[in-house]
């Protein structure tokens, strides 16, 4: 996938969370030198060999900064088999925008499974975005190639694909620390400027991500919720039912990490929001607070992992009896700030 | 150390080849490595061999993974694209690149701890799938970047420069490539230029996976008497069993060999090998032989030099893959986007 990504064609592998794990080094160096790749991640449960037909959404944070040293990785949720296709279509385009790794992060619950959706649709009119790949014309036109320039302020250099030139264009692509024009250095200041970049790559990403479907409770709500991924579908009935028992919750999904900037403001705007997930640890909730600078008492959970997909019972029960802790006007006060007589 | 930049100004004078690049155009950085480390000669070996074949330095693509060995890339072929990926995994990086433009020549850079060791997986991969590729080990025997400990090639009962013996078997990684299908399997020795270079041309217009291990003295760690990787012993235990001339095609024959019989043997391209037999009961066409040979000799402590395996018609992986004849990198939307009509017979048949 690297190799052939490298070399300018498309490329992707289709895994899980042990597959993630083994290829961490190779993810590392693919942010670093800044190589196309998409991986199709299937989460099913529990760390090692765990339950490896059972269905869970936890691999957030190995995904999201898998590899060591800083990184910071792109991940895209699907929550439905239509919803696969038009992101994984998007994860080839945006792997090559931004040339970085894209997870498309099934739960093996949508990977695994057959499911009702929509027919697959495709817009004719859509072309494929290559990125930034400089051509042997454009080098014989004289513009200055450095394999990690930031010539345009997002973040994003020009690559050039392996026998492009005879004489321009040609660099060596390494996962030893560089210079803009790919020159082997350990200097402190080239090692900083090219992190520097790398970040505002991050966030000319950002902006590019599919944003979150956030749509309002049916009256004025104070609190909300927040999920990704194959939690859809019995979260839609849960919250019919909420709502029928008089718990009005304005909605967001999730589609892709980093987050949007809505997704701090859902957030900002509501005084208590509940993350429904299905992992032990919470992991979007600590994507969230660490990645949007949130008051973790802003924000509970409600986790599901034992392996079976998440219920509209269990989500209604934990929403229902968590809200009447943290959500004023539905019962008791939040903890912390219950007035000490 | 030398981070030098090389001179620029070339002699007016210098040899051209027939696309009328100099030799100078096929060199790369100041190497970093120690003076006198075999490695170096093996990039000088690089270097004539593209020279000669008249490749345009930019379609190649040299790929390594990590250690002495995979550093060398950027010491020869500087208008080529490099790529310097993680330890034992070039040949998995090189397989991808390889399908995506086949279009390009392949030059895999690789070391014993970097093939034999953490690597042994995708070595085997890469020969068995048939990449089309020079994969090339410089073969030392030890770690040299982190001082000197035995590699899964040190022989047997030899001593490192500390005097400790090595007790491990040796894996020889000829034979495991000729076990492992490699079409094209040669040894050599970094010090004996005359014989490297003709494999490496051979290697590189042979279609299929190319597999040529190269004895690299480590003048640091591993050149010591009670090495079985040195200078001295090498020379002492070589046994070449043939010699190799590379000639295109277009070339009249006209050059006799006195000594020895000789065998002619076509390549795809149209590209000719003349094999000088050294050893005459030698027979590179026939690998139950060729192991043989070779065991026999490694249990006398002989090291076997020369082209040892040659499958000389064989296919590669875009062969058995039936991939189209255009390059994958250069398929447009047209040949790659099937359209919503034909979506819509997969949606149907999902009905």
């Amino acid at each position: 996938m690297i190799g052939a990504a490298w070399n300018g064609a498309r490329a992707f592998t289709a895994t899980s969370g042990p597959g993630i794990s083994l290829m961490q080094e190779f993810l590392g160096l693919a942010y670093f030198a800044e190589i196309p790749a998409v991986l199709f991640d299937v989460q099913r449960g529990s760390p090692s060999t765990g339950m490896p037909t059972r269905t869970q959404q936890a691999d957030l944070l190995s995904c999201a900064y898998a590899s060591h040293g800083d990184t910071r990785h792109v991940l895209l949720f699907p929550e439905d088999p239509r919803e696969c296709f038009e992101l994984g279509a998007l994860a080839f385009d945006l792997a090559d925008r931004l040339q970085t790794p894209v997870f498309v992060m099934l739960d093996l619950d949508i990977g695994m499974q057959d499911w009702l959706c929509e027919p697959l649709a495709w817009d004719d009119r859509k072309t494929m975005d290559r990125g930034k790949v400089m051509s042997a014309q454009e080098l014989d036109a004289g513009r200055d190639f450095g394999r990690y320039l930031d010539v345009d302020g997002d973040g994003i250099p020009w690559r050039t694909y392996p026998g492009t030139h005879p004489s321009k264009g040609s660099y060596f692509t390494r996962g030893t620390t560089k210079d803009r024009y790919a020159r082997y250095t350990e200097e402190g200041p080239a090692y900083v400027d090219n992190m520097q970049r790398l970040l505002r790559k991050f966030e000319t990403a950002r902006a590019l991500l599919p944003r979150p479907e956030i749509t309002n409770a049916s009256q004025p709500a104070t609190a909300g919720v927040i999920w990704f991924g194959s939690t859809g579908a019995a979260m839609a009935e849960s919250l019919a039912e909420l709502e029928r028992r008089g718990i009005h919750l304005d909605r967001m999904r999730i589609r892709a990490f980093p987050f949007h900037d809505s997704v701090a403001e859902f957030i900002a705007a509501h005084e208590h929001v509940f993350v429904v997930e299905q992992n032990r640890d919470a992991q979007l909730k600590m994507l969230l607070v660490n990645e949007c600078r949130i008051d973790p008492a802003r924000l509970s959970s409600v986790l599901h992992y034992d392996g079976t997909p998440i219920t509209e019972r269990m989500i209604t029960r934990e929403i229902a009896e968590q809200a009447r802790l943290f959500v004023p006007g539905l019962g008791f006060q939040r903890p912390g700030i219950r007035k000490v007589s | 150390m030398t981070y030098l930049a090389k001179p620029r100004l070339h002699h007016p004078e210098l040899p051209k080849n027939a696309l009328g690049y100099t030799r100078r155009d096929y060199e790369g950085a100041i190497s970093t490595l120690c003076a006198g480390c075999g490695h170096d000669s093996i990039s000088a070996a690089i270097i004539q061999a593209f020279f000669d074949l008249d490749i345009a330095p930019h379609r190649v693509a040299k790929l390594s993974g990590i250690g002495c060995s995979s550093k060398t890339p950027t010491y020869f072929l500087g208008n080529s694209h490099g790529f310097n990926s993680v330890h034992g995994r070039m040949p998995s990086v090189l397989t991808g690149a390889a399908l995506a433009n086949r279009d390009l020549i392949y030059l895999g850079v690789s070391g014993d701890g970097d093939s034999a060791s953490i690597g042994l997986g995708q070595f085997a991969h890469v020969l068995r799938r048939g990449v089309n590729m020079v994969y090339i080990v410089e073969n030392n025997g030890v770690y040299g970047l982190t001082k000197g400990q035995f590699s899964a090639t040190a022989d047997r009962g030899s001593r490192s420069k500390r005097g400790a013996a090595n007790n491990d078997e040796p894996i020889d990684l000829v034979l495991l490539a000729l076990a492992l299908g490699a079409t094209f399997v040669a040894r050599g020795f970094s010090g004996d230029k005359a014989q490297l270079v003709p494999l490496i041309k051979a290697a590189v217009m042979h279609r299929g996976a190319a597999f040529i291990d190269v004895i690299s003295p480590c003048v640091a760690f591993n050149n010591h008497p009670g090495s079985t990787k040195s200078y001295d012993y090498v020379r002492e235990h070589n046994e070449a069993v043939n010699r190799l001339d590379f000639m295109p095609e277009r070339e009249p024959i006209g050059v006799e060999y006195p000594d020895g019989g000789t065998s002619d043997v076509v390549l795809h391209d149209g590209g000719l090998l003349r094999l000088r037999k050294l050893d005459a009961g030698y027979d590179p066409s026939d690998k139950v032989q060729a192991m043989s040979f070779l065991e026999a000799h490694r249990a006398r402590g002989e090291v076997v030099t020369g082209l040892l395996y040659l499958h000389a018609d064989s296919d590669d992986m875009h062969a058995a893959l039936q991939t189209v004849d255009a390059p994958l990198n250069a398929l447009s939307d047209a040949d790659l986007v099937p359209g919503n009509a034909a979506l819509g017979g997969v949606n149907a048949s999902l009905r």
